[in-house]
């Protein structure tokens, strides 16, 4: 038994945390949560209303990276290779309008698929994020 | 957001391969993507494969063959109907070219395989072929289905 009870806190790597918390608050519907001066970083949150997971936008770079790494992981950020966020819609076809009408970078617009119907934008910075409306029933 | 000209020419050249992923069944449109990189055309097929490891045909090539896989796996479209669907105008080109990509012919691979209930683009970018592809095939060029 590993105890082990929710999702708390995942980490998107992002390269301008006031540009990603616009981002994120702005056209996703996540909420500002912790926003901490650590002095040795910036600690910033974001959830979704009513959900206890969180999203750290983790600035690239700081103490964790050497200079190289940090370059490696901002080159992998840029050309869309690291990960992905997957959120839930409950009117996906409305949610894509928003975001295509704010000029949010769509990567894929609606698409009827055997679970449901999603869509993909990307964030400012390249990270791919997924949003789908489950199949009723 | 500062980026360096590395990640900015990395940024770009996403937003055009995210493009070709969309349009994935039209012709392979150079001039348009560089546009979208704000590069020449000329610069655009170099770029692209200093960024990304391959071709731009050759991206579009395995794009489209993993198109026709989750057809196959997902649809009772006639072969004929899924070639067309992703591009390519002739069957036996297609033909040919699955079997070369993909290591069975297309109704062989239909056969063993049947729909994934996971996110689309896991099953896109997870299951995208990696062998080498000749320009030929890519070559065929039709408009066609909406992007997955």
């Amino acid at each position: 038994m590993n105890h082990i009870t929710s999702l708390h806190i995942r980490s998107v790597p992002v390269l301008d945390q006031d540009e990603a918390l616009d981002f994120y608050t702005t056209h996703l519907g996540f909420e500002p949560r912790d926003d901490v001066d650590l002095g040795f970083m910036r600690w910033l949150t974001i959830g979704i209303p009513g959900q206890d997971t969180s999203l750290l936008l983790e600035l690239v770079g700081g103490p964790q990276h050497d200079p190289a790494t940090a370059a490696q992981v901002r080159e992998l950020v840029t050309k869309g290779a690291l990960g992905g966020t997957f959120l839930l819609s409950d009117d996906v076809h409305a949610t894509y309008a928003a975001l295509r009408d704010a000029r949010v970078e769509i990567t894929q617009e609606p698409v009827e698929q055997p679970y449901g119907t999603d869509i993909g934008i990307r964030d400012p910075f390249g990270n791919h994020v997924r949003i789908s409306q489950p199949a009723a029933g | 957001m500062e980026l360096t000209r590395r990640e900015d020419v990395n940024r770009r050249m996403l937003r055009a391969r995210d493009a070709m992923d969309r349009h994935y069944a039209e012709p392979l449109d150079v001039p348009g993507l560089a546009r979208i990189a704000h590069l020449s055309a000329s610069q655009f097929g170099r770029t692209f494969k200093d960024v990304f490891g391959e071709t731009p045909y050759r991206y579009l090539q395995r794009r489209r063959i993993e198109r026709a896989m989750s057809l196959l796996r997902q649809t009772d479209l006639p072969v004929t109907d899924v070639a067309r669907e992703v591009g390519f105008e002739s069957l036996g080109s297609f033909s040919a070219t699955f079997a070369r990509i993909v290591g069975r012919p297309p109704s062989e691979f239909r056969a063993a395989h049947g729909a994934l209930a996971v996110p689309s683009c896991f099953v896109a970018a997870w299951t995208r072929p990696r062998e080498a592809a000749s320009k030929s095939a890519v070559s065929e060029k039709r408009a066609g289905p909406r992007p997955q």
